[in-house]
């Protein structure tokens, strides 16, 4: 492979303190230094900004089991026009990703037919029931990077107890999807006027509150780290803040559409806006944008869950939970930017280092000899989102149509261009 | 007929929510036109001859799809049922793939129920022909309100300035919710009681009065609207017991002795004798039950007739 310049373009590296217009040189998959060899290829990124390859730490990639819906393929397609360079794929695969065989296969197709670094993340639980420890050792030395039971949450607090005990064991976190089950029931969108006008079943943000408090309480009797994917709810963010200042090793995580939308949306029954946790208030979703100003929310991740059209166009109460969101990820991250919610190195931080450092990766830097993950982004790119040319299996995004400022221009993985506008 | 120069614009009725003040006065007057046909000798006119309605019950209902089902045939449409049982839906096909069916058969009208709030919205974006709300989920049950305001027109004169209590599991009813948005929208002070759990106080985002103190909630009301608790729609942390439920808020004769000598009292159906309301008060001279479901009639053939572009009667 040949060596590849990327010329003239201001240089994010937040690990490093670096923010600067300069050239990056990449050669042998490498960050290298010193001038660039006479054959080198030119990328031209004046007037754009080079940062280190952004990692979203929460997809569904449905493979194996239900390629109808993604593929590591089409999934790593969507993440590559998104800007990402890495991505954590969650274990609720068919069969689950609860064993040494599941990961390995994973990896193996993700190694064949990927176009950016996967990065598989093992279950907490046997077949994720939340009943039996699955063999997390095992999980570890097949190369999950994290536990988790996402889509399920353990409602055993001993069981999730000894699991964050033994994952310490093996320098693992643990992730959780936060849901209490007999206070979330069979809820659709949250609970609130909104549910109430709509003669739809409650979700009520307690539930996810609770369990974020399970987690804060279980991380301080461990000792080790808990990470509560896809906050969506005032009083989470508090409770982690709270945390935090205690010095609890407890991270979090925010998704888009928790950012963006609020339960107002469901108002059509338009099933790409059931989501699991379900969008909230105005005043949680200000709460959330409180906490990523803050520094208490860590990672900003799509939880892309794409679903066939005919399982989403459906009866709301019947329709799956969840969205894809690859795609729009960054621009809908960067309005946050361009509104001064975030300064651009916060955001890229979120994106680069703050998972990185979570997961334990090599990865989020622009440091000489890093892997040359690098993603080029035009800040001020107007675009609009058309869900019919995604590369993604499935079309389900309540963001089709809508007009977007911000975007990945090029993503390179490990020195190779994977993708570019 | 009262005259009057509004001009109805709409194809589906999904909900009471939408509605302005206006139309549900308009749809109440084409109504009373309707009950008098209800009472001629023939009582059929042609208004919809040539239109096919469809009723879509995808829900267990006998009152209500027999009441479509009649104010169709008096329309003079052709009619058919489809139950959930009898048609493909149990076998995996979907509500959009039925639709489609429906829309290939040519149906004009379909009337829908369905166990999910929202159904018939759904199916309003799918197909062309008129939706009609019969029910969905929690949601919305608009000609129920439609006809209770009927009721309460007919009997007291006016609606704006009542006081209306509803009672019971308000939760999950759809025939509070659509109650809740017709009589605020005709100036109706709406109160709701029962249980805390199956009477939130979000409710009062609804703009209602919400109590769980039975003396207060029937004491000034001059409409009792008593709902049966929904068994169905219900988990079983609601409330202790459906004795207790009786013992708490259920209408006996102690307090519907204590109501106004003029109160009104109101039920969907089916009732529950002797659980929500005692058997002697559902029986009483109060008790417009009945009067509620010969309304129900008027009230389906006006929606039917309005939302079909029928010809004039």
């Amino acid at each position: 492979m040949k060596p590849l310049l990327i010329q003239h373009g201001r240089v994010l590296d937040p690990a490093n303190n670096g923010d600067e217009v300069r050239d990056l040189l990449i050669a042998d998959g490498k960050i290298a230094t010193g001038p660039a060899p006479g054959d080198a290829d030119v990328l031209d990124a004046k007037g754009k900004h080079v940062v280190p390859g952004l990692i979203d730490l929460h997809v569904h990639l449905r493979e194996p089991g239900r390629a109808d819906k993604e593929s590591i393929t089409s999934g790593t397609l969507c993440a590559a026009r998104g800007g990402f360079t890495s991505v954590v794929c969650m274990p609720n695969t068919s069969p689950p990703a609860d064993n040494a065989g599941t990961i390995a296969y994973i990896k193996q197709r993700a190694a064949e037919t990927g176009c950016v670094n996967v990065f598989p993340a093992g279950a907490i639980t046997k077949e994720l029931k939340g009943e039996e420890l699955a063999p997390i050792g095992s999980l570890k030395r097949a190369g999950v990077v994290a536990i988790t039971d996402d889509g399920n949450c353990v409602q055993n607090n001993d069981l999730m107890r000894r699991a964050v005990e033994y994952a310490k064991m093996f320098d693992l976190p643990v992730m959780d999807h936060c849901q209490d089950y007999h206070l979330a029931a069979e809820g659709m969108m949250n609970e609130g006027y909104w549910s109430v006008a709509l003669g739809l079943r409650g979700w009520p943000a307690a539930a996810e509150d609770i369990i974020v408090a399970r987690n804060i309480l279980i991380a301080e009797m461990a000792d080790w780290w808990v990470h509560c994917q896809h906050l969506s709810s005032a009083r989470s963010v508090a409770l982690v803040r709270e945390a935090k200042k205690r010095g609890v090793k407890i991270t979090a995580e925010a998704c888009p559409h928790h950012f963006t939308l609020t339960e107002e949306s469901c108002k059509t029954y338009d099933a790409n806006f059931k989501m699991n946790p379900p969008l909230r208030t105005e005043r949680d979703r200000a709460a959330l944008l409180e906490g990523l100003a803050d520094g208490t929310i860590d990672c900003i991740a799509s939880d892309h869950a794409p679903h066939c059209n005919y399982e989403k166009e459906v009866e709301f109460d019947v329709a799956p939970f969840g969205i894809i969101g690859l795609e729009t990820e960054l621009a809908l991250s960067l309005a946050l930017v361009h509104k001064k919610v975030l300064t651009l190195r916060q955001l890229i931080e979120k994106f680069t280092v703050n998972p990185a450092k979570l997961l334990r990766l090599n990865k989020g830097t622009l440091s000489a000899g890093a892997d040359a993950d690098v993603t080029v982004i035009d800040l001020d790119r107007e675009w609009t989102y058309d869900v019919t040319q995604s590369p993604s299996k499935s079309r389900n995004s309540p963001f089709h149509g809508w007009e977007l400022k911000g975007k990945p221009v090029a993503t390179i993985v490990a020195g190779k261009i994977v993708w570019q506008l | 007929m009262k005259k009057t120069k509004f001009i109805w614009k709409r194809k589906d009725l999904l909900g009471i929510q939408d509605l302005s003040a206006d139309e549900i006065v308009h749809i109440l007057d084409t109504a009373a036109a309707f009950k008098q046909v209800g009472e001629r000798n023939i009582k059929k006119v042609p208004s919809l001859r040539g239109k096919t309605l469809i009723n879509l019950f995808i829900e267990p209902s006998t009152r209500t799809r027999t009441s479509f089902e009649l104010a169709a045939i008096r329309l003079s449409a052709d009619i058919v049922n489809i139950t959930a049982t009898a048609s493909s839906l149990v076998k995996g096909e979907t509500l959009k793939d039925t639709a489609l069916n429906l829309q290939a058969l040519h149906a004009d009208i379909i009337v829908i129920r369905h166990g999910a709030a929202g159904a018939p919205h759904f199916l309003s974006r799918i197909v062309k022909a008129s939706i009609i709300n019969a029910g969905d989920g929690a949601h919305e049950h608009p000609t129920q309100a439609l006809l209770d305001a009927f009721t309460i027109r007919e009997k007291k004169g006016t609606i704006a300035g009542l006081n209306v209590t509803i009672l019971g599991d308000i939760l999950y009813s759809r025939v509070a919710r659509s109650n809740i948005w017709l009589l605020t929208k005709l100036g109706a002070n709406v109160t709701l009681a029962g249980p805390s759990t199956l009477v939130p106080r979000v409710f009062e985002q609804l703009g209602c009065r919400v109590t769980h103190d039975m003396e207060e909630a029937i004491r000034d009301a001059d409409v009792i609207n008593l709902l049966r608790i929904q068994h169905e729609r219900q988990r079983k942390t609601m409330f202790p017991s459906i004795g207790e439920y009786t013992a708490m808020f259920g209408l006996n004769k102690e307090r519907f002795a204590r109501t106004k000598p003029d109160a009104l009292i109101m039920h969907p159906g089916p009732i529950n004798r002797g659980v929500e309301i005692d058997s002697d008060v559902a029986d009483c001279g109060r008790s417009v039950i009945l009067e509620q479901v010969t309304n129900g009639l008027a009230v389906r053939m006006a929606v039917l007739y309005l939302c079909a572009g029928g010809q004039p009667v």
